[in-house]
């Protein structure tokens, strides 16, 4: 039997993913890095990217946005404040958030605003570049 | 003696009433089952992030960020956190009585919602900053209130930051609780606003020596303001759950009240009215017998 690491993801409004896999390549802030069972424990900051996580013979993509990542010899914690798995991303729903935010973003905004509006872009165009990769 | 005619007018004031009352205990409960679900929503979210920060704390030896610094307190900060409008049974007054323990000259108060604004104002206790958040508080509303207060912190106009708010327990109960914001502690750090965190803190506290990339500094420079942001939000939602849970059972006892008031006016008219009918009879048969 392969040796198995676990791959938890939570965002504030669910545990997305929770499951035992072989491998998990993330984007950190300083480039991709790939996680193998029994690694060092680590602590790191998440790039909002992809996720793959790799679970027998087939490779899971999801999308995330920024967080955080912890991860011990058995187990990797994803904590970001997006996540979906690419089979779910919708896109045209995903087009309409762009433009939705792209709009806002055209407008003047509070600082605050800003910030929320640049998030929603970023979420938007992190899950159609998912998805559109893994759609051909 | 009240006429039937002023008993009348009184049972439909009263029916006015238990029918307000009864609508607004309805919107409560509505409101209360959707807040509750937000505030439960993001328990797995809270753990692990305070799991991370006990592993940070633990795992990064030797560090210390500026938001985890402890000083003399000589000035403190108290977040009050109430609701916006009245009519919640005694979830305000019972937190201010709270307010009303802490030393005035030394602490100033920041508060969200309009009620503990006018409370500090009305007796005259500093108010350094005053906030606002909706119905459904919004991640952003959260982490104005949070930036303001750590700029305070770190600018070292307070020494020591605390919430005040109305910890949500059950439906029926709601309790003032005053929990520690800044400095962060070591461990106790994103434990407030989440009454199931604990044990998971405990359960996964590895005493592993961690690595940090880029580096601790950057790290931890994100991930503290995010926890306090984050706890910040949780607080809300909880104060929001206490609210509404507390208007829909101060309003179910209204309108249990009004029910009774009604039920024993009735019953008083009612009397009236046969006294006033057996008093004619009497006067009739009275009248006949003196013209037979």
């Amino acid at each position: 039997m392969a040796a198995t690491i676990k791959l938890e993801i939570v965002t504030p409004e669910a545990k997305i993913f929770s499951e035992d896999v072989e491998m998990v390549t993330l984007t950190g802030v300083d480039g991709q890095m790939g996680i193998l069972p029994q690694h060092m424990p680590l602590m790191t900051q998440l790039a909002s990217g992809e996720i793959i996580a790799r679970k027998g013979a087939e490779d899971i993509f999801l999308a995330v946005g920024d967080g955080f990542v912890q991860v011990t010899r058995e187990k990797v914690s994803v904590l970001t404040d997006m996540a979906i798995k690419a089979d779910d991303i919708d896109e045209a729903k995903a087009e309409e958030a762009r433009q939705k935010a792209e709009a806002r973003l055209a407008q003047k905004l509070s600082d605050e605003e800003v910030v929320s509006a640049q998030a929603m872009l970023m979420h938007a165009l992190t899950q159609l570049k998912v998805k559109r990769r893994h759609s051909k | 003696m009240a006429s039937t005619r002023d008993i009348r007018r009184r049972i439909k004031s009263v029916k006015n009433t238990a029918q307000i009352t009864k609508a607004m205990q309805m919107v409560a409960a509505a409101k209360m089952r959707k807040a509750q679900q937000a505030a439960i929503i993001g328990r797995p979210y809270a753990a692990l992030l305070n799991q991370m920060m006990a592993a940070a704390a633990t795992g990064a030896v030797g560090f210390s960020h500026p938001l985890m610094e402890a000083r003399p307190v000589r000035k403190r900060a108290v977040i009050v956190v109430s609701s916006d409008r009245g009519l919640c049974g005694g979830l305000n007054s019972n937190l201010f009585r709270e307010v009303a323990k802490l030393d005035k000259s030394t602490t100033v108060f920041v508060t969200a919602g309009k009620k503990a604004a006018q409370f500090i104002g009305r007796t005259k206790r500093t108010l350094a900053a005053e906030f606002t958040y909706k119905d459904a508080p919004e991640y952003a509303e959260a982490r104005a209130i949070s930036k303001a207060v750590q700029q305070m912190y770190l600018k070292g106009d307070v020494d020591a930051v605390d919430i005040l708010f109305p910890r949500f327990i059950n439906t029926l109960t709601q309790q003032p609780q005053l929990v520690p914001f800044l400095p962060i502690g070591k461990l106790s750090a994103a434990t407030a606003g989440v009454n199931a965190a604990k044990e998971e803190l405990q359960a996964h506290a590895t005493p592993d020596v961690y690595e940090f990339e880029p580096d601790e500094q950057t790290v931890l420079g994100e991930l503290l303001p995010h926890s306090l942001n984050f706890q910040m939000h949780q607080i809300l939602l909880e104060t929001k759950a206490s609210e509404q849970s507390a208007r829909m059972v101060a309003m179910k006892n209204a309108t249990d009240n009004a029910k009774q008031i009604i039920k024993d006016l009735t019953l008083e008219y009612n009397k009236l009215r046969q006294a006033n009918i057996t008093k004619e009879l009497l006067e009739i048969t009275t009248a006949q017998m003196a013209l037979g």
